[in-house]
Parts: structure tokens; C-alpha cells; sequence
């Protein structure tokens, strides 16, 4: 047992429980501050892959601009107790296996594919740390198109919620 | 104890972490005396006197205050929550200070640097990312407290720290542009030199003087770290205590540790970024200045032993005869070429910082509280425009030789 392996069995498992506390906590906040808990772990994992940029803006988009932004909300609509209706019969039912089967062939494609393969194979390298340099190297020549795309996109996401929220003249 | 000799980052960095957190703590306690201080004197008056000389033993007394002060917890406040958010607020503001070189990383133990506990290729990242999780401390204590007043609070204060900590990273960039790297070590590298290589000085080829983005971060900073003359979340005329009206005893102290502890950051990085870090502000030349540690501690000590022989009356004067032992002790023991060595970089890091400090302070014993919609829209209005106007500059002026030399 080396120390990435603990502290990675750690982290997903502490992601799996706030994940499901996330779905069974009634009181709003609580749902919140389970997800940022996952956004937490999640980040430490990109931290064992080697990923440090992206474990850091994991944690300052998702956890401390998103999530803060989420409690605001609850707070300032004081969101109460969430109240539980009947379960659908249908999600009884149908929604164990299908969910077992989501998370089955997901695994299976995660391990089939390349990146999963070199995991397995310990490979994809805790030692092998991509620079900022190297990372903004491919966001800015190699995909730039992609990216310039994405950030035109969140521009139109911006200027359709201020139209949205606008008040009628 | 194989396992201990094979990873000697486990031992180093447990060692360096009890370190840190042993002069963390006293500095936070000490930081609330220097804070009373300074405000009493800009006012005209002594601040603490009687509790030590000088009010040196206050920070002992409130500790002892606060920790045996009944502990309540409001009816209806959710239990959990109510007890999580000051733990959250304090562990993280003290955890940001892992990533903070207090000086050059050739001071070596084990193979290890010393002088920092965490040196991470992207440092400033990290310590953005830690202290963007510091609102949760104060929107939750606001929340789970089951009170108006410290709901109101924590709600102005979320909407206070997103909305300055968009300006905060802005004004950084343009030092990040400069040095091309976010380690902070290699930041200061950058500045080594004299103190007009610093950034906010330095006038070079493809470099523009920080001294916008400095005052811009410095503003945004206080905002962030909600102070006077930013503190509306805890504004005493309108909230009665803001975020923490509810908290009592040590749950309390923490809210008061994790403001100083973010002021200490703060102040920290302000230093990293804009004033050279752990760098001596004379040139390398000037070789006499090495002495300027042992030499000030024992200016200090002279002080205090004219103050002991001439000022001091009774107990106040046996408690000051053990403060000048220790200012003589250790200035004594800088002189010793290996201490004096190792002293250079935390001296110059810890004198930047102390002075950023007290502008702290001076800021809030003479500016006035704002108005809520006056901080929203200085934040937006002015605060984010200059300081994405300063990027654009710096980065114009980074990249006009490549844009000259194309012709």
C-alpha cells in the first residue's frame, strides 16, 4: 500500500458517501455543503493523476464560485425542509437496475479506453505532473478554436440570463 | 523506524507543520494586542496597560477569558452547521499559509526546504483556491445561527467576497505576466536585486510597475478579509455582531483567529508578489546590512532595559526584565554566522509583512465604514475596471518588444 493508494481510496470514498448524502440530506445546505465536499475529493483525485491546474480550478470554480454561489441562493430564499412525496413506482423499480447498469458500462468504458488502460497498468503517472506551461501551451495553440468556441458560448449563456432576468419596461 | 528514514518529507514536514503552528498561534494572539495598540495610540490613548507590562500578557488573559466562557448554542440552530463553520473559517485561513515561503529554499534540512511547508508549482493557485472556500465559514455561521441579524451578515458578506475576489485575482495576473510562473519562489527569484527590481517598482524592458495592481489588491484585500473600512457583514450599528451575534467563547475566538490569520495571508502574499518576499531591499553588495537582525533586536533590547531600569514599577518590572533577556538572548545569538545565515530571509519576510500589517490597521482606525451599495459599486464600477485595465497594460508592455521586433 503506497500513500497516493490510501489517500485515493480516501478521497473516492468520501466522495461516494457526500455524493449520496447530497441525495438523501433534506435540508437544502446540507445537500450544498455534501456537494462541495465531492468537488473536494474530486479535486484531490485530479491531484493523484497528476493534474495540479486542474485539481486547484476544480476547487476555485466548483467548490469556492458555483457552490458559494448555490448556498447564497438557498440562504437568501431561506429554503426550507424539502418535503418527500410518494416515490414514483417507476423509480422503484426500474431505476436500481438501470442505475447499476449506467455505472457498469461506464467502468467498462472507462477501462477500455486509453487513458483507463495505462491506469490499470500504473501508468498514468502520479510522478508525471503536467506543467501550467505545457497545459496553456495546448488550451492556446492546439485547441484554441475549441476554446475560444466554448468562452463565445458562456458569453451567449451570460447575456441570455440578463435577458432573462431583465424586468419588463 | 526504517519507514521514518526512508521518507524524510513525512518527518520534515510534520516538523515544519508543528512549527508553523506553533508561531501561528502566539501571532495571532499577539496580532490582537498590536492591533489595539496601534489604534489606541492614532487615537490618543494607551490601549491595554495593566494586564503585563505594556499589556503584554492581554492575549493570555482573553484566551483564558474565552475559553472558560459558557458555550451557547441557539435554539433552532441547525447543530452541526452551527459548530462546522468556525472550524471551516479557521482551518482554512491557517491552512493557506502552508504554501507561504518565509525564506530562500537553500536553507535545508534533511534535504528538505525548510522555510516552507508546502513549496507546490502552483502556489498561488492553491492559496486561491483555499481562501475562495473561506466565505463558506462566515455564510454558514450566518445561516445555521437561526437569527436575522447574523443571516443578514452572512449573506453581505458572500456577496461582498464574490464580488472583491474577481478584483483580487485581476490585480494578481499582472504580477503572474511578469514572472511567468505561479511558484512563489520563483516569483521572488524574479525580483531578486535591489528593491527597485520588485515588482511594484521595477521599470525594466517588458516590465510595467505594479504599483496599480498593488493598491488595487491591498483594496480588495481588506474587502476580502472583511475589514474596516469593508466590514459590513459584521457592521455593530446595523447587525449588532454581523455573522457571529450568536457565537460565544472559544467558537467566537475562532472567527477572531481566522480574520487574523486571513490578514496574515494577505499581508503574505502582498509581500510575495509586489515587495520581493523574503529579499533584502539593499543591493547584494552592501554586506553590513547582513547585521541589521541582531543589530535591531539589540537596539530593542536597550529599549526595553532603559524601560525596565527607568519606566517600570513592581511586577510589570520582573515581567520586562524576562523580555529584555530574551531580546538580548536572541540578538546575541544572531550574531553567529550560521543563525545569522539562516535569520536573513524570515527577518526581511516577517518586517515586509509586519508593515503591511499595521497599514492594515492604520486603514482601519482612520477610514469610515462604507455603505452597502457604495461597496458594491466601487467593487464593480471601479475596483474591476482598473484592475483588469492594469493586466491589459502589463501584458501590452510584456509582449511590444515581440510586437516591435515584427516590425
Amino acid at each position: 500500500m503506497t500513500l497516493p493508494f490510501i489517500v485515493f481510496f480516501v478521497c473516492a470514498a468520501l466522495a461516494v458517501l457526500a455524493a449520496l448524502t447530497l441525495i438523501l440530506a433534506r435540508e437544502p445546505i446540507h445537500s450544498a455543503l455534501a456537494l462541495v465536499l465531492v468537488m473536494v475529493s474530486l479535486a484531490v483525485l485530479y491531484l493523484l493523476l497528476g493534474a495540479e491546474f486542474i485539481a486547484a480550478v476544480q476547487i476555485i470554480v466548483y467548490a469556492g464560485a458555483i457552490m458559494v454561489l448555490f448556498v447564497f441562493v438557498i440562504m437568501l430564499l431561506n429554503a426550507g425542509v424539502e418535503e418527500r412525496t410518494d416515490y414514483s413506482k417507476l423509480a422503484k423499480y426500474a431505476g436500481l437496475p438501470l442505475g447499476i447498469f449506467l455505472l457498469l458500462a461506464l467502468a467498462y468504458w472507462m477501462l477500455e479506453s486509453f487513458i483507463g488502460k495505462q491506469i490499470a497498468n500504473g501508468l498514468g503517472g502520479t510522478n508525471a505532473s503536467v506543467s501550467t506551461r505545457e497545459l496553456s501551451a495546448q488550451l492556446f495553440q492546439k485547441y484554441l478554436f475549441p476554446f475560444e468556441a466554448t468562452s463565445i458560448l458562456i458569453l451567449i449563456a451570460i447575456l441570455g440570463a440578463l435577458v432573462l432576468a431583465k424586468k419588463d419596461e | 523506524m526504517d519507514f521514518i528514514t526512508q521518507h524524510p518529507v513525512l518527518v520534515v514536514s510534520l516538523a515544519k507543520i508543528v512549527g508553523l503552528m506553533f508561531v501561528l498561534m502566539t501571532t495571532l494572539a499577539y496580532l490582537s494586542w498590536f492591533e489595539r495598540k496601534v489604534i489606541a495610540h492614532i487615537q490618543s490613548r494607551w490601549g491595554p496597560y495593566y494586564v503585563g507590562a505594556h499589556g503584554l500578557l492581554q492575549p493570555l488573559a482573553d484566551g483564558v477569558k474565552f475559553l472558560f466562557k459558557e458555550d451557547l448554542t441557539p435554539p433552532g440552530a441547525d447543530r452541526f452547521v452551527y459548530i462546522l463553520a468556525p472550524m471551516l473559517a479557521l482551518t482554512l485561513a491557517m491552512t493557506t499559509l502552508a504554501l507561504i515561503p518565509f525564506g530562500p529554499p537553500s536553507v535545508q534540512w534533511l534535504g528538505e526546504s525548510t522555510l516552507i511547508v508546502a513549496n507546490s508549482s502552483i502556489g498561488l493557485m492553491v492559496v486561491f483556491a483555499i481562501t475562495s472556500m473561506g466565505v463558506y465559514g462566515i455564510a454558514l455561521a450566518g445561516w445555521s445561527s437561526n437569527s436575522k441579524y447574523p443571516l443578514l451578515g452572512g449573506l453581505r458578506s458572500s456577496a461582498q467576497m464574490i464580488s472583491y475576489e474577481v478584483a483580487l485575482t485581476l490585480a494578481v495576473v499582472g504580477v503572474v505576466l511578469l514572472s511567468g510562473t505561479l511558484n512563489f519562489n520563483e516569483m521572488i527569484a524574479h525580483q531578486s536585486g535591489a528593491f527597485w527590481h520588485w515588482n511594484i517598482f521595477y521599470l525594466g524592458r517588458g516590465s510595467f510597475p505594479q504599483i496599480i495592481g498593488f493598491l488595487c489588491y491591498f483594496m480588495a484585500a481588506v474587502a476580502e478579509t472583511n475589514r474596516a473600512p469593508f466590514d459590513l457583514p459584521e457592521g455593530e450599528t446595523e447587525l449588532v455582531g454581523g455573522f457571529h451575534t450568536e457565537y460565544s467563547s472559544f467558537k467566537f475566538a475562532m472567527f477572531f483567529m481566522a480574520e487574523y490569520a486571513n490578514m496574515i495571508t494577505v499581508s503574505c502574499l502582498a509581500t510575495i508578489l509586489f515587495f520581493g518576499g523574503w529579499l533584502s531591499p539593499f543591493p547584494e553588495s552592501w554586506t553590513f546590512m547582513r547585521y541589521l537582525p541582531p543589530v535591531g533586536l539589540l537596539a530593542l533590547a536597550v529599549y526595553l532595559a532603559y524601560d525596565t531600569v527607568v519606566l517600570a514599577r513592581g511586577i510589570a518590572r520582573i515581567q520586562l526584565i524576562v523580555v529584555t533577556t530574551g531580546a538580548l538572548v536572541i540578538g546575541l545569538a544572531c550574531l553567529h554566522p550560521v543563525v545569522l545565515a539562516i535569520i536573513q530571509g524570515p527577518f526581511w519576510f516577517l518586517l515586509k509583512v509586519g508593515l503591511i500589517m499595521f497599514f492594515y490597521v492604520w486603514t482601519r482606525a482612520t477610514l469610515p465604514r462604507l455603505r452597502y451599495d457604495q461597496l458594491m459599486s466601487f467593487g464593480w464600477k471601479f475596483l474591476l475596471p482598473v484592475a483588469l485595465a492594469n493586466l491589459m497594460i502589463t501584458a501590452l508592455v510584456k509582449i511590444w518588444p515581440l510586437l516591435v521586433n515584427r516590425g
